[in-house]
């Protein structure tokens, strides 16, 4: 293993503002970025210029400033279609992966039929069942990919699966409780073989690896700008542009029309078709000051950073008896997101029947006695209950890296981790 | 906000912890007046509460279910603070009472932890 990171995070840490802080006086050690990251100066001083020099409202005004405002939101419009090797055009501006996903589900949701079924898997964020859950009104099937003991896909389930009426193929890049890398390029050929279009939940993929769409045979591609330094209430859906051409509008209003009259209306081109109302400027132009910042780095360094991290973290917290580590132990397979577990605790100290069944240690009583040293993990069904219930655990606890971690800070988690049993005497 | 917001007070004071570890009336009761179970999404904690209700007194109770060591000190208190008392006590407690029996501060997070057998006790008790 190497013993050194591609990036210099002591300078990287310098450029976030909210490491500074001290709380409890101890450093902070996030390690929750897969829920939201933390912000660059630079994105927080685009934004600041943004309504310090340019603020009016976009594709509206004649006057300069309007122009001015709208030249920013479409520059950064190509600027974050350059990042994942997407036209401008097919790029539409929404709050986050959510909505994103709310929109497919919806605009191209109202082409399916009876009989119809979409296909996905059973590692998925709610944000990519629950919109496709309610198509099943209308007599849409939704189908599930089982997983394999290691938390990979199980592609023989998935092909097993796949038939003349599957639709749509819908896959999370990379799951925010395993890890798990899927094989977005082969499960894309394998859609497009059947006819299906393939949409890529991108959340935790697009801050984390060079994504192109091209590559990875997507049709449309969702994520979030607050999971990639950019700032909350802006996200991305790319579309292939002939299928949103295709696709009926998501909501009604300004911006999205050409003409209105009292009884019809025209709609705009795409994207602006899908983008009723007037658009979050500040967060585009944020995003694309975090796309930038990004790009210094260089995506292949973010992606060779994280494994790293992520590799010398599974030889740690594998070391620690009573842990139970989902997901692939691969750190080609996987990103940078560790689940985990203290489970089957046979302890003397604990009643005689909950000593027979072997207790678990609830993650919500080891975040709390990690957040003692500052340690920040999730714990929860990190929006991912059918995977839970797969995995047949409640909850688990949840680490995640990104640019401004460190071996420090896994061995800060490794450390904490070493005292959950002893605060709860256990 | 202050620091004092942040002051992490540890919650596992031993009092807690002896009730998490070895919880007094754990276990399911057979031909219980009522039973009812409930759940805390935010973590999937689960819990069932049983009980024997003779003459509006509760004579035995019970739970089961699995969750963070709060919500299982919490649950056990509650029992013992339930067992043998009349109705009337246990529609009139009051959450401020299972908090001071707990003695330990909560965030707004663990407070939801903490009231889970509360909340599917009350229930329990609703229909007399
Ligand atoms: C894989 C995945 N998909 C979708 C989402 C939803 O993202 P957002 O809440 O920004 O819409 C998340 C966020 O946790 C995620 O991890």
């Amino acid at each position: 293993m190497v013993n050194d990171s591609i990036l210099d995070v002591k300078r990287i840490r310098e450029d976030f503002p909210i490491l500074r802080r001290r709380i409890n006086n101890k450093r902070p050690v996030y390690l929750d970025s897969t829920a939201t990251t933390q912000k660059p100066r630079a994105v927080i001083d685009a934004i600041v210029n943004y309504y310090e020099n340019y603020n009016a409202n976009v594709h509206r005004g004649i006057y300069r400033l309007s122009e001015e405002a709208t030249d920013l939101y479409e520059k950064s419009r190509k600027n974050i279609g350059n990042f994942i090797g997407a036209r401008e055009d097919s790029i539409v501006f929404v709050r986050n992966t959510t909505e994103a996903l709310n929109l497919i589900a919806y605009s191209y949701g109202n082409l399916l039929r009876e009989g119809d079924e979409i296909l996905t898997t059973i590692m998925e964020h709610h944000s990519n069942i629950v919109p496709w859950q309610f198509l099943s009104r209308k007599g849409v099937k939704l189908v599930f990919a089982d997983i394999n003991p290691d938390g990979t896909l199980n592609m023989d389930d998935f092909i097993g699966k796949i038939n003349k009426r599957t639709r749509i193929v819908t896959v999370t890049h990379v799951s925010n409780v395993l890890g798990t890398i899927n094989d977005v390029e082969e499960i894309g050929k394998i859609a497009h073989d059947q006819g299906a279009v393939f949409i890529v939940d991108g959340a935790q993929s697009v801050p984390h690896m060079p994504v192109d769409v091209r590559r990875i045979n997507a049709d449309f591609l969702a994520f979030s700008g607050h999971k990639m330094l950019g700032p909350m209430g802006i996200g991305v859906l790319y579309g292939r542009k002939d299928i949103l051409e295709s696709m009926d509008p998501f909501m009604g209003g300004g911006e999205m029309i050409s003409e209105v009259h009292t009884y019809g209306s025209k709609w705009a081109e795409v994207p602006l078709k899908f983008e009723a109302g007037t658009p979050n400027v500040e967060g585009a132009v944020g995003l694309s000051a975090a796309v930038d910042y990004l790009r210094s780095l260089g995506m292949d360094n973010v992606r060779g950073h994280e494994k790293y991290l992520v590799s010398y973290a599974l030889e740690r917290l594998g070391s620690i008896e009573d842990i139970q580590i989902y997901g692939p132990k691969d750190p080609e397979k996987r990103g940078g997101v560790i689940s985990f577990n203290f489970r089957n605790i046979r302890s003397e100290r604990i009643h005689e029947q909950l000593r027979k069944e072997g207790i678990m240690i609830h993650p919500h009583d080891v975040a709390t006695i990690l957040d003692m040293d500052s340690v920040m993990v999730r714990s929860g069904h990190h929006c991912a209950q059918p995977l839970m219930e797969r995995l047949d655990v409640p909850a688990t606890s949840r680490a995640s890296f990104y640019i401004y971690n460190d071996r420090d800070d896994v061995d800060a988690l490794y450390d904490a981790i070493g005292k959950v049993r002893g605060v709860l005497r256990i | 906000m202050s620091e004092r917001d942040y002051e992490l007070d540890n919650i596992y004071m031993e009092f807690i912890l002896e009730n998490y570890r070895n919880p007094k009336n754990y276990g399911s009761m057979d031909n219980p007046t009522v039973e009812r179970s409930g759940s805390n999404p935010l973590c999937g904690d689960e819990i069932t509460i049983y009980l024997r209700i003779e003459n509006n007194r509760i004579v035995d109770v019970r739970f089961t279910g699995r969750g963070c060591a709060i919500s299982q000190a919490s649950a056990s208190i509650l029992t013992e603070m339930i067992k043998g008392k009349d109705l009337d006590y246990v529609k009139g407690l009051k959450e401020e009472d299972l908090l001071s029996a707990l003695g330990i501060e909560l965030s707004p997070a663990r407070l939801k932890c903490a009231f889970l057998s509360y909340r599917v006790l009350k229930d329990s008790v609703s229909g007399f």
